[in-house]
């Protein structure tokens, strides 16, 4: 369990003054010139050797992706945060840029002088309006008291911070659908390569990092990558925001060290399993599109990378989602695959047709009205959607409801046969 | 379900009305254009729409459409695409309170279909439907990011989070008698803490 | 290619040197292996959509889009793996799940990409027990037809009008599966290119109208030609079925129009089959009559005894026609023909009268200057070209009207003086591959010869003409005049050579397709009309011969560069109708005129024989013209008038085509182009 005082994100629920004042008080902006004086390459260093790794989803590491932006090109480099978070289950950036939107506005600063980048934008999805004006409200302080525009914090470095609100599609949380987006395109993933640290932003290099992979690095400069290396395990280090939601009796975002038992995380923190730890049915462990685990492995699994993907799932963006046994894990898998039709691009064929033919399949499937041999169909549709689409969209649409067979087929089949009974 | 989101019609109306922009967003244009690098404009083209919708009673007509493109030198067409694309540019008219219902599971395993229920039976609106005074209109809509206050709805720009019938339908009661309402947690939580 | 520009690969374990810049699917291309696609068009940019060209790339977890993938040394390509066909079959029932099963009713059955991979690379039955979505259809205006539930969102078409037509009116509107292609408010495509979406749809979504039910491809003869409806010699395809043509599609040909051609040659042959003269006719009592060749031949044998006629040549004339008629001509003096009829000035020099960049080579202009030209009426493939220069940097100014084009122009003035513009000059400095182009709406205003002149000084002292290199261009929008030019079917002075003609009198006046024949100055002349509309012209003649199309027989045109090319004959003339060196060999005949040629083959032996090189096919005349250099540079300040107001309406063919007139009330009713970057 965390430590209070290895807590990274203090003010994570507003208990504090969001704002700079109660920023300062936390710690940040204390020391920002000095981290601005180290070389540009040691700041790649110190975050590589803390083995952050990316929040957003895929768990990259996040100083070897500075590490692939060109050096010294004269071109305009661009870092842009993805706060456009809208995976199912997650919930976390929001907390931070609500209430202490100093930690990122901070991140933005040093991650960008990093890459060498003068200017960044940060994509904050639409319906987080109260969120976007506590963080332009932030970025204002910010800009008055000359802790970034030109010459931040006294740096010499010239900074400029923007916001730019999404208005309502998932997919431009895919970072190169968001640069379309930012664009003022639809949003559309691009094709890559070429990949955005050499072709991103108009057309220049750009790193694209998640709101919590920021807003981490300046507490990791500050107390060091050993102290960040100490919390977790190897290659999982580090505190980590948990949004729990769905059956728990306290869905609740938490901070907690990375790799806590997963059993653990529910029971201290969300109150348990509505109905008890035996009433649970499944746990979608990392946001919507992670395939979900059965109560056994739920009981050893650790919330980490690397764990959760020996155990066939994945860490996400730690969005827990916790199905007990008095709803259907079905519906709440159909409800997905709604939501993946739903937030389809359109682009590309297989995620475009793949993902309505899931959906309606899926319906059937709640229905009871899915024959064995349709469930193969079923789980054979998601293996030509998976793997074959320009963007990530498709696999995560197809991996709930590969999970949801792996672990419960028989159970689907037994429904089939008890409603051919009925009818 | 009737009709569509509207948000997600792929068809443009007229409003039969000069779209011009006002002085304030004249003002605000400049300041947002000067955002972007000079050559890409277009990047202006989401802020723009939000700033048309806001001064035409939070939806976007043909007139709007024209009068971005003009703004920004764009392709109408270009500004279509974009305004269909994105859920919450609203292409057809709405009444004054657009009340989003998350469906997706996290809400849905809480219960969201209760409050879905609630809101119809409150507004006399079926889903995608506008009430006859104008005053609702009711849409169910995917993950909002608020999973761990679930269920919740968005009400124009504020979210309603740890919802249950009763403080639904005090939420639409107030509403309908023109009294403020507590945005966030209807529980009394700050945020998403373990309370 | 360079040694250095090599990479190794392997494409089905099969070792391979290629050019490193190539995409793995270019590379397979040249292995010969053949990889399926939608979205993928060599000449649009690359969107990688349709997800049917998927590969193994060996060591890579998925498969790779071999359209977008850029090769790397060392890479194993497969193309033939199990994992490889089992992306194709799930990609291809995708795009098969929401499409119609109405091959039977489409248009496009027979030559469907679709239909055609279907069979290559599909499942032998459906899958998939859901309803098919259905998509409205969209009104895309008088030619382009829509049943987008077909549509197979590959994009070719958004990307072609933004891209190659350079009018950003078509998109996608919506997302995910409700996404629907469509033009902004369903209005129609204000392009002059718009028909080529109708080759680039994979699928029967976008067909042409016209075309409509109208055949099966397998019934109909196909037959090599080209387009005469504007001066760049556009190559085409006429589809034909008995003594009528259904359709006219392009052929590639990279050197001119790529594999573009204007909406006017794809759809005006609606216009070939009306208002057709079929017969002779002969004026009586101020009324053309009905009447036979013998009777006609006998009249005009009496009126060309020791006549002075002048023969004006049109701008639908073959160069054998040409040819011919000078033959014919020539035994009643000199000086007596013209096809210069709009008064366009020359020096006796080809340079002076022709497009002197290769058309191929427009694109890599970085400066263009429009001088009384509207290119985009007169010469849609000239003008994609111009599109293309701007597209990679060039600057456009524009000399004239300020004309309203698809991409944005500086527009200096409405004088030719405006060539000693300052804001010209500066960017003139800086260019490094300028050209200029002088269109009819100058060239026929002129009235000293010092202008043409003054115009090849002023392009050699800008970089214009230099290093054996000629960017002076002149425009006339007509496919004969090159031609007929070369032959010298022109009379003798350089400017307003006709205004001139006209005051001196000719008792006969023999015109062929020209409908000048009607202008007021031949009031008092004996009008014979050889032709094949009757429209004007025609009706102001006092005699009419029917004459075949250019679809009804073979002929030789030169188009803008100076490079002959062959129009070829896809059925029999329409009735009487008969060839206009048959006709002149007939009264040869009669007059006991010296007219040796027997054949049409002799004919055009005589013509290579004399001008050997206007038959070199495909090849543009190399000319030696030397010019000499005036030091003193002056621009008359004439006025500038268009030679062609309306696309759709240019020729006496296309006027006679409902298609166009409904292009007309469709497209050029409303407002054109509107200003957009």
């Amino acid at each position: 369990m965390l430590k209070p005082q290895d807590r990274v994100f203090q003010n994570l629920h507003g208990q504090d003054d969001a704002f700079l004042e109660g920023a300062r008080k936390r710690g940040s902006w204390s020391n920002t010139k000095e981290i601005l004086s180290k070389e540009q390459n040691e700041v790649i260093e110190l975050v590589k050797s803390s083995q952050l790794r990316g929040r957003g989803g895929a768990g990259f590491s996040t100083g070897l992706k500075w590490s692939f932006m060109p050096k010294d090109t004269g071109k305009q480099h661009y870092l842009v945060v993805n706060a456009d978070e809208s995976e199912p289950g997650t919930c976390k950036d929001r907390e931070i840029i609500r209430n202490d939107p100093h930690m990122l506005i901070e991140g933005c600063l040093i991650a960008s002088y990093a890459i060498q980048a003068t200017k960044c934008y940060i994509y904050i999805r639409g319906e987080y309006h109260y969120e976007y004006l506590q963080l332009e409200k932030a970025i204002q302080e910010a800009y008055d008291k000359n802790l970034i525009g030109k010459n931040a914090c006294g740096s010499g470095f010239d900074f400029d911070l923007y916001v730019h609100r999404g208005a309502g599609a998932y997919i431009c949380g895919e970072e190169t659908a968001l640069l379309e987006s930012l664009e003022g395109k639809k949003g559309q993933p691009r094709l890559k390569p070429p990949f955005p640290a050499g072709v991103g932003l108009y057309g220049m290099p750009t790193t694209i990092n998640n709101v919590e992979s920021i807003a981490v690095v300046p507490t990791i400069l500050r107390r060091g990558p050993d102290w960040f290396k100490s919390i977790g395990k190897e290659n999982n280090t580090g505190t980590k925001i948990f949004c729990i939601s769905g059956n728990v009796n306290n869905p609740c975002t938490v901070e907690e060290e990375m790799g806590i038992p997963l059993k653990e995380l529910i029971e201290k923190h969300a109150g348990g399993v509505e109905g008890g730890w035996n009433n649970l049915k499944a746990i979608i462990p990392g946001g919507s599109s992670t395939p979900m685990l059965a109560k056994d492995v739920c009981e050893t699994v650790l919330m980490n990378f690397d764990d959760l993907r020996a155990n066939g799932s994945g860490l996400g963006t730690a969005g827990v989602i916790v199905v007990n046994k008095d709803n259907n894990i079905t519906e709440v898998i159909e409800r997905f695959a709604h939501f993946y039709k739903h937030e389809s691009c359109g682009q590309c064929t297989p995620c475009r047709e793949g993902t309505g033919w899931m959906f309606r399949m899926m319906q059937k499937l709640v229905r009871g009205e899915i024959s064995p041999e349709q469930i193969e169909l079923l789980e054979n549709v998601t293996k030509q959607v998976e793997g074959h689409t320009i963007c990530a969209l498709g696999d995560a649409a197809a991996w709930p409801i590969q999970g949801l067979i792996k672990n419960f087929k028989s159970e689907l089949i037994k429904n089939y046969k008890k409603k051919l009974k009925a009818s | 379900m009737s009709g569509n989101h509207p948000g997600l019609s792929n068809t443009f109306i007229h409003s039969g009305e000069k779209f011009e922009w006002s002085k304030e967003n004249l003002q605000s244009i400049k300041k947002i254009i000067s955002r972007y690098p000079s050559e890409r404009k277009q990047s202006a083209v989401m802020p723009l729409l939000y700033l048309a919708q806001e001064q035409n009673d939070n939806w976007i007509s043909i007139e709007c459409i024209e009068t971005i493109a003009e703004t920004l030198s764009m392709p109408k067409i270009r500004v279509t695409e974009v305004a269909s694309f994105y859920s919450m540019y609203n292409t057809q008219p709405v009444g004054k309170n657009l009340i989003q219902v998350c469906r997706t599971s996290p809400c849905w395993l809480r219960g969201s279909n209760k409050i879905t229920d609630t809101i119809c039976k409150e507004t006399k609106c079926q889903i995608n439907e506008t009430s006859e005074d104008n005053l609702f209109t009711v849409v169910e809509v995917e993950c909002l990011g608020a999973c761990s206050n679930g269920p919740m709805i968005q009400i124009n720009n504020d979210f309603y989070e740890d919802l249950d019938e009763t403080s639904t339908k005090q939420i639409i009661d107030n509403i309908k008698n023109d009294l403020p309402n507590k945005v966030g947690s209807q529980k009394g939580r700050r945020s998403s803490e373990n309370a | 290619m360079s040694e250095e520009n090599l990479i190794n690969i392997k494409i089905n374990h099969k070792d391979l040197q290629v050019d490193k810049n190539l995409t793995v699917m270019q590379a397979c291309e040249i292995a010969g292996e053949e990889i399926p696609r939608f979205c993928y068009h060599d000449k649009l940019s690359i969107a990688g959509n349709c997800r049917m060209c998927l590969v193994e790339i060996e060591k890579a977890p998925k498969l790779a889009s071999s359209c977008t993938m850029p090769l790397m040394d060392g890479m194993s390509i497969i193309t033939n793996s199990e994992k490889v066909k089992a992306g194709r079959k799930g990609v291809m029932e995708f795009l098969l799940i929401n499409h119609p099963l109405d091959c039977p009713i489409c248009d496009q059955g027979g030559e469907c990409d679709l239909q055609d991979q279907a069979m290559y690379y599909g499942f032998d039955k459906s899958r998939y027990s859901e309803n098919k979505r259905a998509v409205e259809n969209k009104n895309m205006g008088p030619l382009v037809n829509t049943i987008m539930t077909r549509c197979i969102h590959c994009t070719r078409c958004v990307r072609f009008a933004t891209e190659v037509a350079g009018v950003p009116e078509i998109g996608m509107l919506g997302r995910g599966e409700n996404a629907e292609i469509t033009t902004y408010l369903e209005k129609s495509i204000t392009s002059e290119l718009s028909g080529n979406v109708i080759d680039l749809c994979p699928v029967g979504a976008l067909t042409s109208k016209p075309y409509q039910f109208k055949a099966r491809p397998w019934e109909l003869k196909r037959t090599d030609s080209i387009d005469i409806f504007d001066s760049v010699g556009s190559n085409i395809r006429i589809d034909s079925r008995a003594q009528e043509i259904l359709r006219v599609t392009p052929r590639v040909n990279e050197s001119i129009n790529e594999e573009w051609i204007t909406d006017k040659v794809r759809f005006n042959y609606d216009g070939y089959y009306q208002q057709r003269i079929d017969k002779p006719y002969i004026k009586k009592s101020s009324k053309l009559e009905p009447s036979s060749w013998s009777d006609a031949i006998k009249i005009l044998k009496s009126k060309l005894k020791n006549s002075n006629p002048l023969a004006l040549v049109g701008e639908h004339t073959d160069l054998e026609t040409g040819f011919a008629i000078q033959k014919f001509m020539s035994h009643f003096g000199k000086d007596n023909i013209e096809c210069r009829t709009d008064n366009q000035s020359i020096l006796p020099i080809l340079d002076s009268y022709r497009f002197n960049t290769p058309i191929v080579n427009i694109e890599d202009a970085d400066l263009v200057i429009l001088c009384g030209t509207n290119p985009k009426i007169e010469s849609p493939i000239i003008n994609h070209k111009i599109f293309k220069s701007y597209n990679s940097g060039a600057e456009v100014f524009n000399i004239g009207d300020d004309i309203l084009l698809n991409y944005p122009t500086h527009y200096l003035g409405e004088s030719l003086s405006e060539l000693n513009n300052d804001l010209l000059k500066k960017h003139l400095k800086k260019a490094t591959n300028p050209i200029l182009i002088i269109g009819s709406g100058f060239l026929n205003q002129l009235n000293s010869n010092d202008t043409i002149k003054s115009l090849f000084s002023f392009a050699s002292k800008n970089k214009i003409i230099s290093d054996g290199k000629n960017n002076l261009n002149f425009l006339s929008p007509y496919a004969s005049r090159v031609g007929q030019l070369l032959l010298g079917n022109t009379s003798p002075d350089n400017c307003q050579p006709y205004t001139k003609l006209k005051k001196k009198s000719f008792d006969t006046i023999l015109s062929f397709g020209s409908e000048h024949i009607a202008d007021s100055a031949f009031k008092e002349s004996f009008k014979v009309y050889f032709g094949h509309h009757g429209d004007e012209g025609a009706m102001s003649a006092d005699i009419v011969l029917p004459t075949p199309l250019y679809t009804e027989k073979n002929g030789i045109f030169i188009n803008i560069e100076g490079r002959p090319q062959e129009a070829k004959k896809c059925h029999n003339p329409i009735g009487e109708a008969k060839e206009e060196w048959k006709i002149l060999k007939e009264l040869s005949n009669q007059l006991s005129l010296n007219f040796e040629i027997n054949t049409f083959d002799e004919l055009r032996q005589d013509l290579s024989h004399n001008y050997p090189n206007l038959v070199n096919f495909h090849e543009i005349i190399i000319s030696s013209n030397k010019y000499e250099d005036q030091s003193n540079i002056s621009f008359e300040g004439s006025s500038c008038i268009y030679p062609i107001q309306n696309f759709y309406m240019s020729d006496i063919i296309s006027k006679n085509s409902k298609t166009m007139a409904k292009c007309v009330e469709d497209i050029l009713s409303k407002p054109l182009l509107e200003k957009s970057a």
